[in-house]
């Protein structure tokens, strides 16, 4: 009885799921970034970078951890899958992960001699963790096929994930520094403006020409219209910042959230885009989100929860942020 | 071919059991510290703002820096062991999904959310936030840490003594939540993890604090911490034995396959001797060279010396691999003892003779880590003992395993052994780094002696100054 009535449900939870995502490509996607470009020559910007991160890179995990887990309450079969797919590349990104997480805490507290290595762990750490996501995605959308044209798509979606971060980690920079490194986050976010350009041109050719499904959701009518405002948005976006980024710095810094912004607005379309081509699967083509549902009295018990406590969640991510508000400054205990 | 299939099949299997104990018994390392340390770390605060006493702030700043060093790892080896579900024991959410996702669903939501929101706030928010919003992030941490154990305890519970649930073509389904959160052994395994992490963490700042001592760092802040633990380890050993003891009558109701394994007791008869020492002989199916104590065993589990206690040989297929199960039991117990003794002794030499002889510092020392022992012994018991299976009675543990090829996890496994191995070795080295470099701070540059570097003491005097500044 209640099987029928609450038929919403993997609905909600395949959108609860799907903003946990976005919410996480941002979020990490801009610490993730900034681990990127962590620059080799200059420890004081090296500590500064840091520092603009030191408050946030626990937090903004956590999204991954709830957007996995979502996943596995909700759709388990789904989970199993896509993990057993992605087996290796999950294990190299967890590797990442790991590497660049406790180098933010040993960095400062092992002996001294040794601070630059665990700097240049967080590094290898970022990029690691960031190509291996960008990977993972490109293999998702390519339903784990296993021909060299997939596994190319793959690589391509690698370096542009890469790409995308390195842009939203250095408007973040632009936005949390100033003097010469804000400087220098404006010239890296020009060129990774550029690449990350190229590459979701590049990422959706390629994506209509590999899947006539796909090409078929987009082009196959009356839809086709969206794809207009979309594209003069991103172009616009594009240029804006572009031009804003040859200002920088700017007199008294105005607009220096914008970069960031745009970046964010980047990262949403794109994902929306995604979201479309694939829903109602959630595995491409193989399983749809009300095949692979669990129990809907589970899914239920914890859509209550999540309801009263995301807003909570929400609350004090908003509050730790106002907080650590403002031009990065050092970080002591 | 289908050979080759149950091969890789079986390779497969004991390859992800061996990844899933390392990775979980890597992490339960640092989450173990880290809830109870929170809670000390309230204590330590809560005395400074009540007496405003300065050593109280610098014992503090100590331990919050390990705290976060501590948390890192905890966190890192955290989100790794929520992909091993996906990756490695499918069949366990396809059966159990129901169950285990929105426990662990609840864990996200409520607990580690709070805790790494939080986080920075009690970490670098010291100078950013009034001092009553900085206690309460950190009370708000502790209730995070604690919450989370909670909800993983509360499944890992479930799956020693499931309640609460019906059958329903092979997939579990839930008939009440409160019997599942509730689960008979969940109440014990709680208190008796949360009594294992104020003696781990007590005995780690008491370690660290003897070191310090023998190294002549004598300042107040030093041995405030070591009062403060010593104390702390010996209120709490007493209470974590009487649970133990609870806990194995609990576990005799429910699971006596595991406890017959724990004693050794292969054929089911009344008046059992406990036994101090024995090699168990699976095939055998007896022991070599016993040491007992006549009628002990009865004695203990069931409050009779002629009391009857059920042997393996009446669980034949069904119950666990019996050597871990025994000598991990004895290693815990033994430390146990071994706790008891070290904190009531330290007790009495500081009220009687108001200091501690070198000799117990030096025994402090050694048992710095003493409770990451006991508790993996522990969980060696726990989790081993309810092997064949992976939830008591309805899955087996071989009929959940991936499909992944072997190769892969052979890969994934290695990777997280040589990392994990090098985070271990890192970390303690750095606690012993952080320590000297503390020896050396306020100190003055008079009597350094030892390994520092000068590089160290140069950190040290920069760190000395940004903490006057803090202090100020
Ligand atoms: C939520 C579930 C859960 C929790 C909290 C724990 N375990 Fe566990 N454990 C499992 C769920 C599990 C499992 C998925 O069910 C495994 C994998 C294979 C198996 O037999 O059970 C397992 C196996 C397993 C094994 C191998 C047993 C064998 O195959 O013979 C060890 C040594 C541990 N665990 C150790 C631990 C430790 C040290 C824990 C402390 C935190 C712990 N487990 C908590
Ligand atoms: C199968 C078992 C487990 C899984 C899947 C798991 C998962 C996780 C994850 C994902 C994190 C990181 C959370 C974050 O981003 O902040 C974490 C941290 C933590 N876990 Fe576990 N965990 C397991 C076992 C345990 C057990 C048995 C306990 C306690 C008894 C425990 C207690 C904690 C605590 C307190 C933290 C916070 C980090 C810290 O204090 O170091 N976990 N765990
Ligand atoms: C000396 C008296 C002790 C007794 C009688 C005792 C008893 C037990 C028993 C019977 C179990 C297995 C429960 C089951 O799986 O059903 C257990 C597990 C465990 N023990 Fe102990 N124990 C003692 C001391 C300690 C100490 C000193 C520590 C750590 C500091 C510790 C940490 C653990 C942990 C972490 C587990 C696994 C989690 C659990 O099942 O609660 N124990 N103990």
């Amino acid at each position: 009885m209640l099987d029928t009535t609450l038929d919403w449900l993997p609905s909600a939870f395949i959108g609860l799921m799907a903003l946990s995502f976005l919410i996480y490509a941002i979020l990490d996607g801009y610490d993730l970034g900034v681990g990127v470009l962590l620059p080799l020559d200059n420890s004081q910007q090296r500590d500064t970078m840091i520092y603009s991160i030191g408050p946030f890179w626990d937090a903004n995990e956590t999204w991954l951890v709830l957007a996995v887990g979502l996943l596995l309450i909700a759709f388990p079969k789904a989970h199993s899958i896509i993990f057993q797919a992605l087996y290796l590349p999950t294990a190299l990104m967890l590797a990442g992960l790991i590497l660049r997480g406790v180098s933010f805490d040993f960095r400062t507290k092992a002996p001294s001699a040794d601070k630059q290595k665990w700097e240049l762990a967080f590094k290898l750490g970022s990029v690691l963790a960031t190509l291996s996501q960008g990977y993972m995605l490109g293999r998702y959308i390519t339903a784990f096929d296993d021909s060299w044209l997939s596994l190319g798509f793959a690589i391509l979606s690698a370096i542009c994930v890469t790409a995308g971060y390195c842009f939203i980690g250095a408007t973040w920079l632009v936005m949390k520094t100033e003097g010469d490194l804000q400087r220098r986050a404006a010239s890296w976010a020009k060129v990774a403006n550029i690449l990350m350009a190229v590459g979701i041109i590049l990422v959706c050719v390629s994506n209509l020409l590999l899947d006539a499904r796909i090409m078929d959701k987009w082009l196959g009518g009356i839809q086709a219209l969206v794809l207009i405002p979309i594209i003069a948005l991103f172009s616009f976006t594009f240029f804006a910042v572009d031009k804003y980024l040859r200002k920088v710095p700017v007199a008294n810094d105005t607009g220096c959230w914008y970069p960031f912004f745009s970046a964010i607005m980047l990262f949403i379309l794109c994902f929306f885009g995604l979201a479309y081509s694939f829903y109602p699967y959630i595995v491409p083509f193989q399983l749809t989100i009300y095949e692979a549902a669990s129990a809907r009295e589970s899914l239920w018990f914890i859509f209550v929860g999540a309801t009263l406590v995301l807003p909570m969640i929400i609350g004090y991510t908003i509050f730790s942020y106002k907080v650590f508000w403002g031009k990065t400054t050092k970080l002591n205990y | 071919m289908f050979d080759a299939v149950t091969l890789a099949n079986d390779t497969s299997f004991m390859l992800s059991r061996i990844q899933f104990a390392a990775n979980i018994s890597f992490h339960i390392l640092f989450p173990t510290i880290n809830i109870a340390l929170c809670w000390i770390l309230v204590f330590f605060k809560v005395r400074y703002n009540l007496s405003q006493d300065e050593t109280w702030l610098r014992v503090y700043r100590f331990w919050v820096r390990i705290f976060a060093l501590t948390f890192a790892i905890g966190v890192v080896s955290g989100i790794t062991m929520s992909f091993q579900f996906g990756t490695n024991w499918p069949g366990y959410m396809e059966t159990v999904g129901n169950i285990a996702g929105p426990l662990l669903g609840y864990e996200v939501m409520t607990a580690f959310f709070l805790e790494a929101s939080f986080l920075s706030i009690m970490l670098f928010g010291m100078n950013r936030v009034s001092n009553r919003v900085h206690t309460l992030a950190t009370i708000l941490v502790a209730i995070g840490t604690s919450l989370s154990a909670f909800w993983i305890l509360s499944l890992d519970s479930w799956m020693q003594t499931p309640a609460g649930i019906e059958m329903i073509d092979g997939v579990a389904h839930v008939t009440s939540w409160l019997e599942v959160i509730f689960n008979p052994s969940m109440p014990y395994r709680l208190m008796h993890m949360l009594l294992a992490s104020g003696l781990t963490a007590a005995f780690l700042i008491s370690g660290i604090s003897a070191y310090r001592l023998l190294r002549g760092d004598n300042k107040q802040s030093v041995k405030h911490a070591l009062n403060f633990s010593v104390a702390l380890a010996a209120i709490l050993i007493p209470i974590q034995m009487f649970i133990g003891d609870l806990h194995g009558l609990n576990t005799l109701k429910h699971q006596p396959a595991k406890i017959a394994a724990m004693e050794g007791v292969w054929q089911t008869d009344t008046g059992v001797p406990l036994l101090l020492f024995a090699l168990p002989d699976q095939t055998q199916r007896k022991n070599h060279f016993e040491i007992k104590i006549p009628n002990m065993a009865s004695l203990i589990l069931t409050h009779d010396s002629q009391g009857e206690i059920q042997g393996l040989n009446d669980f034949v297929d069904a119950h666990p691999p019996v050597a871990p199960v025994f000598f991990s039991f004895r290693i815990m117990i033994a430390i146990g003892i071994l706790m008891w003794l070290f904190s009531w002794l330290a007790t009495y030499q500081y009220v009687i003779k108001k200091r501690y002889p070198p000799w117990l510092l030096k025994t402090g020392l050694v048992m710095t880590f003493s409770g990451w022992i006991a508790t993996l012994a522990g969980w060696y018991v726990t989790e081993i003992g309810r092997q064949p299976f992976l939830v008591t009675g309805i899955l087996r543990t071989k009929d959940a395993v991936t499909t992944t090829a072997p190769e892969n996890i052979v890969i994934s496994l290695t990777l997280y052994i040589l990392i994990y191995g090098f985070l271990l070795v890192a970390y303690i080295r750095t606690l012993f780094v952080m320590a000297n470099r503390a020896v050396i701070l306020e100190q003055g540059n008079t009597s350094i002696t030892g390994a520092t570097t000068t590089t160290d003491i140069e950190f040290a005097d920069k760190q000395a100054n940004t903490e006057n500044q803090g202090v100020k």
